[in-house]
């Protein structure tokens, strides 16, 4: 074959596969304005999670008897609890506690579920009918009810929520990324590694993973939403985060004896977490269509 | 001959479970390679022909054991691979290597060509890393690419140009057999006629043997030394390559033969019209499995099966899987109720 054609026809500007399709792929996530406010919002609070604590004047956890309970103010932003703690600067410093427990319980829970979906679809037979019956065990209940069982087995504190929002993560990720795993499987460059004498190790990271990320990333995504209101269910339920911790979930709860007096209470760390959980939401859906611009019609 | 035997099959049998009922249990099997033996000699290109689903990939899969064989033996250098641990056969499988069919599915869209033939080499640790970078560039030269083309992704080259690369990941390991599965089906002639001949370039210069697996008889007499034609996952006949073009004495040979299209006008042949599609591997017909389509079939086709065995008149290395290889070639057995249609011209 004639070499010196083939290189007109290619030119010589060339760049790999991978960055082109992340180009259009931030082509098509930037026209979802949605998304795109989602992902802004998502920025916004890793930001204010990890810088914010050092910026706030007052301390989260100081106990003001004197300003209890106060409305709104320029003083207090988002008012005082029962205990005078400025409500503002609980609310940044609860942001890294959600965020926490968001990213690390769907971090471990998926990449369990990602090697359980992985080795399910690789091998078939019997790991999978095995794995795929746990899972399937795992995801009749109700998410926050196992979460709940896991964690007054455990005892209640926020790692122990981690551990437990993880565990309900798992059959999702397996889930997902087992069907991934049945479809790249099958391809015949899967069968040229391993005719070369590949291990099923080098198949399953070099060959199966990389071209099983994307689902992976949009269910992340998600599933940190999940996991978020989880943990403030949990915290609610007083299971979670343990008093003084400014954990948004806990705050709710400690406000709704004064729920009619002082709403503010209540107010603010409901929002957030309404926020949170809808930022996450909007950008996995965003995520999901600009990975795979076949599913959204 | 006195050429040294290179893979030897000996009743070969893959069958795939059907699972069924309310446990998952296997209620039947797809027979689809039911007792094959042959045996290819080094440095020859042996063929495999059949109508599709007929076992011909399977064959070839079940050699490499990509899909572990249900029984029987595969022996490569007297080496019986069927018997070997899953890590011992990693290392043998330096010297079988593959050629797949849809260039597009063969190669990791992922991986540049350096990439790929990298990697074949680290897996077999067939060259000392610090000559790998000059290996792959030979390697590209030698299927007929070039060095700058080394650092290109799949997506940057044409159909034939990714056959070549996959030609260079085999060749990346130095095997002595390469099973050519459909190797050229999905290409267009011209390209087709260059990678052919760039399998046979490459044979002479690395003493390489080829299995090519095809459906396509012209290919197959372009390229074979000896050819073995399957049917419904049995051989029905297996010889030299002049013996089964000129001479076939199976009748589901020469229906296929007479399927080649002469490319002469005036050319006035009989086609012998198979009716009907291959019957279901699941529960394949008994006697002889071409019996249901066979227009010479008898009594003695639908309860005996033919063994494959060399008839009085045919030449030594000639083998046929058919009671009436006699009968039919002297005119004693003539096609029942058959459509042997004259093309029209």
């Amino acid at each position: 074959m004639a070499g010196k054609t083939v290189e007109v026809i290619n030119g010589p500007k060339r760049s790999s596969p991978r960055i082109e399709a992340y180009k259009a792929f931030w082509k098509r996530l930037s026209k979802n304005k949605a998304a795109v406010v989602g992902g802004f919002f998502i920025l916004l609070f890793i930001v204010v999670s990890i810088v914010g604590p050092f910026l706030t004047t007052k301390d989260p956890t100081e106990v003001m008897v004197l300003n209890k309970l106060q409305p709104p103010s320029a003083e207090f932003w988002f008012g005082t609890d029962n205990f005078g703690r400025d409500i503002f600067t609980r609310i940044i410093h609860g942001m890294s506690l959600t965020l926490k427990v968001g990213f690390l319980s769907v971090a471990i829970g998926g990449s369990i579920g990602v090697i359980f979906g992985i080795v399910s679809g690789y091998y078939g037979g019997k790991i999978d009918t095995i794995i795929m019956r746990v899972m399937d065990v795992l995801l009749a209940f109700p998410g926050i009810l196992l979460a709940l069982a896991i964690v007054s087995v455990l005892g209640g504190s926020l790692q122990n929520v981690i551990i437990a929002v993880a565990v309900f993560s798992v059959p999702a990720f397996a889930r997902i990324v087992r069907s991934s795993t049945l479809s790249v499987r099958q391809l015949e460059y899967i069968d040229a590694v391993k005719a070369l004498g590949a291990s099923d190790f080098r198949i399953i990271f070099k060959h199966i993973l990389p071209n099983v990320v994307s689902p992976i990333i949009v269910q992340a995504t998600l599933r940190i939403a999940t996991a978020v209101l989880t943990a403030s269910g949990l915290s609610f339920l007083g299971l979670g985060a343990q008093p003084p911790e400014p954990e948004w979930g806990a705050m709710l709860n400690d406000g709704r004896t004064y729920m009619k007096t002082a709403p503010h209470l209540m107010l603010f760390p409901g929002m957030m977490i309404a926020i949170v959980v809808l930022a996450f939401n909007i950008f996995g859906d965003g995520l999901r269509d600009a990975l795979d611009p076949k599913m959204k019609k | 001959m006195a050429k040294k035997e290179l893979l030897k099959v000996e009743g070969l049998k893959q069958y795939f479970p059907i699972k069924g009922g309310l446990l998952g249990r296997t209620v039947n099997h797809v027979k689809a390679v039911d007792d094959i033996t042959f045996t290819i000699h080094e440095g020859e290109t042996v063929s495999i022909v059949g109508e599709s689903g007929c076992g011909k990939s399977t064959t070839g899969r079940a050699i490499l054991r990509l899909e572990e064989p249900t029984e029987g033996k595969v022996s490569f250098n007297d080496v019986d691979l069927t018997s070997l641990s899953l890590r011992q056969m990693r290392k043998h499988r330096k010297d079988l290597q593959i050629i797949f069919q849809d260039p597009y599915a063969s190669i990791n869209p992922r991986q540049t060509v350096s990439d790929i033939l990298n990697e074949a080499m680290t897996i077999q640790n067939s060259v000392p890393p610090k000559k790998r970078r000059k290996r792959i560039i030979e390697l590209l030269e030698t299927v007929g690419l070039n060095e700058y083309q080394a650092d290109r992704y799949p997506h940057e080259f044409s159909g034939g140009q990714r056959q070549r690369i996959g030609i260079a990941r085999a060749l990346a390991v130095n095997p002595k057999l390469i099973i050519c599965d459909e190797a050229v089906s999905a290409l267009d002639v011209s390209i087709q006629a260059q990678v052919l001949n760039l399998l046979e370039e490459l044979q002479e210069e690395y003493n390489l043997t080829y299995l090519f697996i095809s459906h396509d008889l012209g290919v197959v007499r372009h390229i074979s030394d000896r050819v073995i034609v399957m049917y419904l996952g049995k051989i029905v006949e297996i010889g030299e390559k002049e013996e089964i073009f000129e001479k076939p004495k199976h009748p589901y040979t020469k229906a296929l033969l007479s399927a080649i299209p002469v490319p002469d006008p005036t050319h006035k042949k009989t086609h012998i019209a198979l009716k009907g599609d291959v019957p279901s591997p699941i529960d394949p017909p008994a006697g002889c499995r071409f019996h249901t389509r066979c227009p010479f079939a008898q009594d003695k086709c639908k309860q005996e099966e033919p063994l494959l065995k060399t008839h009085r008149i045919m030449d030594e290395t000639h083998q046929a899987a058919c009671h009436f290889v006699e009968e039919i070639e002297n005119g004693e057995l003539l096609p029942r109720d058959y459509e042997i249609k004259p093309i029209l011209n």
